[in-house]
């Protein structure tokens, strides 16, 4: 199925959770957050979210900024 | 010679100085600059990450036990934008301290009050502690309190302008009006400018550029560290007042009599 996560479209598996989307993409767990279509996912279910055809991930953490 | 410490959401610093952590040559010379400036806060912006996921972080070259990390909306033109920026970085783990800002305008980054004041308002009851990037208007700074925030963070100019503080006359009734701590958040160009906010009475000063723009941002921040402390110091010893003529300094009475 497709996806878009951070503003890019990428194909992954049906039904991947939020937590093997971070694993598959690499990403670090501390200081990150997850939201998918505007609502953000609480890391206690990270492992139950299945991810749906078109939905659209925001994964961000701390950046340099004043 | 004592002094209180500033108080944000219940939490003690001694430290009156809060940095950013952008900008700076590397990730190295930010970490020394941040040990230098004695600051115990530091900002951070929130991004999307880079895919894949990269090893390099900034939070790799920030003490996360030593330093409190302040995550900022910087960015965010709608208070719908920065109440979910603030929610993001809360689930992140950042904890519940928020640098509001809802920005009016990409040309001056002047705030836009009257969403700030919506963010402000719906952030304060959902529990976060909030710091607001607001003008130097002190009306807008009272409705801010009364709105819930736990500071008031007036402009002394625009964001990395480094023109110092515009207008001490609108901070000093600024200072008059809230009983939140009042922190000078943008606009400082050099040591001076912070020394200015201080001898003001504020209660804080916030800056990025100026260290980390500065040719030596580690030597910066230490300078921006003794003006904070100078001008706190300087507040709190009680300045002379000002007088238009001299006032001799030495006795008159005792002088020699040359003329004879």
């Amino acid at each position: 199925m497709k996806i878009t996560v951070n503003g890019r479209e990428m194909e992954v598996a049906d039904g991947l959770s939020v937590d093997a989307l971070l694993a598959h993409l690499a990403v670090k767990r501390e200081f990150t957050a997850v939201a998918v279509n505007r609502e953000i996912t609480p890391k206690a279910s990270y492992a139950s979210v299945a991810l749906r055809e078109g939905d659209r991930v925001e994964i961000v953490r701390p950046m340099g900024g004043g | 010679m004592y002094d209180t410490n500033l108080v944000l959401g219940g939490k003690d610093f001694t430290s009156r100085l809060i940095v950013g952590t952008g900008k700076y040559p590397s990730n190295d010379i930010m970490r020394q600059a941040h040990e230098e400036s004695g600051a115990e806060i530091v900002t951070v912006a929130v991004r999307r990450v880079s895919l894949p996921g990269k090893g390099d972080s900034i939070l790799d070259f920030i003490d996360t036990k030593r330093f409190t990390l302040l995550p900022n909306t910087a960015g965010c033109y709608t208070a719908d934008e920065a109440v979910r920026t603030a929610y993001l970085a809360r689930e992140a783990g950042l904890g519940e301290m928020v640098k509001l800002e809802v920005i009016g305008d990409a040309r001056t980054l002047f705030p836009d009050v009257q969403g700030l004041l919506e963010a402000t308002k719906t952030l304060a009851r959902e529990g976060f502690v909030v710091m607001p990037y607001t003008n130097d208007d002190p009306i807008i700074a009272k409705r801010l309190e009364d709105a819930g925030a736990a500071c008031v963070m007036p402009l002394g100019a625009p964001i990395g302008s480094g023109l110092g503080i515009r207008n001490p006359y609108n901070i000093k009734i600024i200072l008059e009006t809230v009983s939140v701590p009042v922190i000078v958040d943008a606009g400082v160009g050099t040591a001076s400018d912070a020394a200015i906010a201080m001898e003001l009475g504020c209660d804080g000063v916030l800056m990025n550029t100026a260290i980390a723009g500065a040719q030596d941002p580690v030597a910066m921040a230490r300078a921006m560290r003794l003006a904070v402390e100078a001008g706190r110091l300087a507040r709190k010893a009680g300045r002379i007042g000002k007088k238009l003529y001299a006032t001799a300094s030495s006795p008159i009475e005792g002088l020699p009599d040359w003329t004879s």
